[in-house]
């Protein structure tokens, strides 16, 4: 990326894009330009220069700091978004070395490939200069002076320049004054001679291997990010089980000053026993929401720790955060009244943990008008999320039923499975008058309805029936929830079935 | 024992024998009625008249706070007994379901419960008389929504009145629905029978009830006579 700092630089600004300008970094003796805008490069301007002599060609230059850092900081980000094309992507520089063995294919070919990254990089402002070499060394000589593809490095690099090996100034005017001035030349030179003449820190011989493949040069890929981890090496292997206990309590300080250097909080933890017998034994807890408080991080692991077991001891602990997301710093309040979202979300975690993910849940609105599939209860460690807007729309959703369903018209608990019950009813299609639900008689004083549900045909057998749904009161005022499945002679079945589903309030 | 701790014995269980005869249908709302409330939140006792009597859920849902969400913790027995919660039915709440395997693990859950803060109300349903639900386990409760300021109910499922630290305790059954206007021989608005037997901050007292969309209501019976002051139960 050639112009990577006047690009970012470009971005950031907002000044106009042909303004002559030229970004400085502080030199021994003043102001030397970093990087040149194309306007001033007309004007005379040349990365390098002191700033005092470029604007004695033209007064018009305007000068502006540059901040490698963060052009250093925008190519190890652009390393990582570069995994795209290959799976080992090495920073040098302010440019990015790629192994594409065996990965062009994906992208339609070589040519296809070098198309690609620069359709992409040019999306964001960047000008990418590629080229494909079998060595990293003749890609980046190629890269810097004839960008293309090549297979045979020797005959596309003869012509170049000696500096495209990547060699000091000094050695490359040495060269120079020999009339070694291509690569070409110097190849022509014996080794013995040129390994002689440049025994120095500076080894031609060496950039020549390197630059034809005669001596391997393995990339270094950006390193990904390992999760925080946190290790305990015991002296002994500990068999009582308050080991993993006490692990705990030097493992979470260390996990948690991690999680606080790199600004993540952990959504699931995972503590690994590691046994003397070459097994090993994992317990894990899952948060929901990210969190670093050691507090709340030892009450979670406490008791699934306690029931780790030692067989022959335990020799090692490790606590992993597997699953992290951004958290940053969070003062709770002034006071000591913590903010209810959190403390919620930390009662969640608690009761997930003792009681599992499937027993601690909340509902969530369904599109669908048979009342058992009206909601669904969804773990509620994984649907309760900290925020404002989440809590929203939690709310909203379950007020989707208000207009169809108000307490009045709709039960406040529902059997988990309708059950049957034996009704007497003054002709088949009217009023019930009375049931037997679990052996005991209701005689129904008041009723309401029927409210029919019909079959969702789209997504049950042809066969369900339809229900007429009665709001019922006995003698004494409780109020019940039955209906009726199917209608006398429907062709779906013998006579109807009666149901009792749910209690009003 | 910590000072200020109140041993609150038991009342008679009700036994009431299913009535031949229907009750008679009310006119309507009566006078404006005030719910007995402590002053600051703390643990009720709520029973259910009869196992399969939903009427204590409409009267707790009329008292609730609905800004901030709901802690319902259901013993498994009492899911099979008298159903789970429904969510439609109870629109404007946001509702956190723990489903306890027995009786010690809904009163953790709901312990839990009653120290976070983010809560409006954790309501616990036990059923029956478990050996894990003691005057300790009560009085626990008790001083956990009363230090937190989380409101407790503790409902009772086909349980007798035995000793608790409970500071209300409540016996609810449905009652006969109000007169619905529109469709006589259509439920109305739920009423209920709402008996007071223990109270640290009322006396006692019985009352069938009707809650509006704004307050409790005494409910007039038929001649227009409010229900009331006159059955009140000695204490």
């Amino acid at each position: 990326m050639p112009n990577l700092a006047v690009e970012r630089w470009a971005k950031s600004s907002a000044s106009a894009p042909d303004a002559p300008v030229v970004l400085t970094v502080e030199g021994t003796h003043g102001p030397v330009i970093h990087a040149v805008t194309k306007a001033a490069a007309e004007r005379g301007a040349r990365a390098g220069a002191r700033l005092t002599d470029a604007r004695a060609l033209d007064p018009a230059l305007v000068a502006v700091a540059a901040d490698p850092e963060a052009d250093a900081a925008l190519v190890r980000r652009l390393a990582k978004w570069a995994g795209r094309w290959s799976p080992l992507v090495e920073v040098d520089g302010d440019g990015l070395r790629l192994d594409v063995s065996g990965v062009a294919h994906l992208f339609g070919g070589e040519e296809a490939l070098v198309r690609d990254i620069e359709r992409r990089f040019a999306h964001f402002g960047l000008t990418a200069r590629v080229a494909i070499a079998p060595t990293a060394a003749a890609a980046w000589a190629l890269v810097h002076h004839a960008p293309c593809i090549c297979d045979d490095p020797e005959a596309k690099l003869a012509p170049l320049h000696v500096s495209a090996l990547r060699l000091d100034a000094d050695t490359i005017r040495t060269l120079e004054r020999l009339g070694l001035k291509t690569i070409g030349a110097l190849l022509g030179v014996p080794r013995l001679a040129l390994a002689r003449r440049f025994r120095g820190a500076e080894d031609v011989v060496d950039a020549l291997d390197r630059a034809l493949g005669r001596k391997p040069e393995p990339l270094t890929a950006v390193p990904a990010e390992p999760p925080p981890r946190a290790l305990v090496r015991l002296e002994e292997p500990a068999t009582h089980p308050e080991a993993a206990g006490q692990a705990l309590e030097r493992l979470i300080p260390d996990l948690v000053r991690q999680l606080q250097e790199r600004h993540i909080g952990a959504r699931r933890l995972s503590l690994t026993g590691y046994r003397v017998d070459g097994s090993t034994a994992v317990a894990s807890v899952a948060t929901t929401i990210a969190s670093r408080e050691p507090k709340h991080l030892a009450r979670l692991l406490a008791d699934k720790a306690a029931a780790l077991d030692p067989e022959f001891g335990f020799d090692a602990f490790a606590l992993t955060a597997k699953w992290t997301e951004e958290l940053g710093a969070a003062q709770e309040s002034l006071v000591e009244e913590p903010s209810g979202e959190r403390e919620l979300a930390r009662l969640v975690d608690r009761l997930t943990v003792k009681l599992g993910p499937r027993r601690v849940r909340r509902p969530r609105a369904e599109e669908s008008h048979v009342p058992e599939c009206a909601f669904s209860w969804v773990p509620a460690v994984s649907s309760l999320r900290g925020g404002k807007a989440t809590k929203q729309s939690t709310r909203g959703d379950l007020d989707c039923f208000a207009p169809l369903a108000t307490t009045a018209t709709r039960p406040q608990r529902l059997l988990d499975r309708p059950e049957a019950i034996d009704v007497i009813y003054a002709t088949p299609e009217g009023m019930p008058r009375r049931f037997v639900w679990r052996r005991a008689v209701h005689d129904i004083a008041r009723a309401e309805g029927p409210e029919r549900i019909a079959p969702e045909w789209w997504r049950q057998p042809s066969s369900a029936r339809l229900r007429d749904y009665y709001r019922v009161e006995d003698g004494e005022g409780r109020r019940y929830w039955i209906f009726r499945e199917g209608l006398a002679g429907d062709g779906r079945g013998g006579a109807p079935n009666w149901f009792i589903q749910g209690l009003f309030g | 024992m910590a000072r200020g701790l109140s041993l609150v014995a038991g009342g008679a269980v009700s036994t009431r024998s299913a009535r031949a005869e229907p009750r008679p249908v009310p006119a309507g709302a009566g006078e404006r009625w005030r719910l007995p409330a402590p002053s600051s939140p703390t643990l009720s006792e709520l029973f259910a008249a009869h196992p399969r009597d939903g009427g204590w859920a409409g009267f707790l849902l009329a008292q609730l706070d609905r800004s901030k969400p709901l802690l319902w913790v259901q013993e498994r027995m009492a899911i099979l007994e008298s159903g789970r919660i429904h969510p439609p039915g109870l629109p404007g709440h946001e509702l956190i379901h723990v489903e306890a395997r027995d009786a010690r693990d809904a009163l953790w859950a709901m312990e839990e419960g009653l120290r976070c803060s983010g809560l409006s109300g954790v309501i616990g349903e036990i059923w029956g008389d478990p050996r894990a639900l003691d005057f300790t386990a009560t009085r626990r409760l008790a001083v956990a929504s009363e230090r937190s300021g989380v409101a407790a109910f503790l409902i009772r499922l086909g349980g007798s009145a035995n000793l608790s630290g409970a500071r209300m305790r409540w016996r609810i059954g449905s009652a006969p629905s109000l007169l619905n206007e529109l469709d006589q021989k259509a439920p109305g608005l739920p009423a209920w029978d709402a008996e007071l037997f223990r109270a640290r901050v009322a006396p006692p007292g019985r009352w069938s009830i009707a809650h509006d969309a704004s307050a409790f209501h005494l409910v007039a019976e038929p001649r227009g006579r409010a229900l009331g002051e006159v059955e009140r139960l000695s204490a």
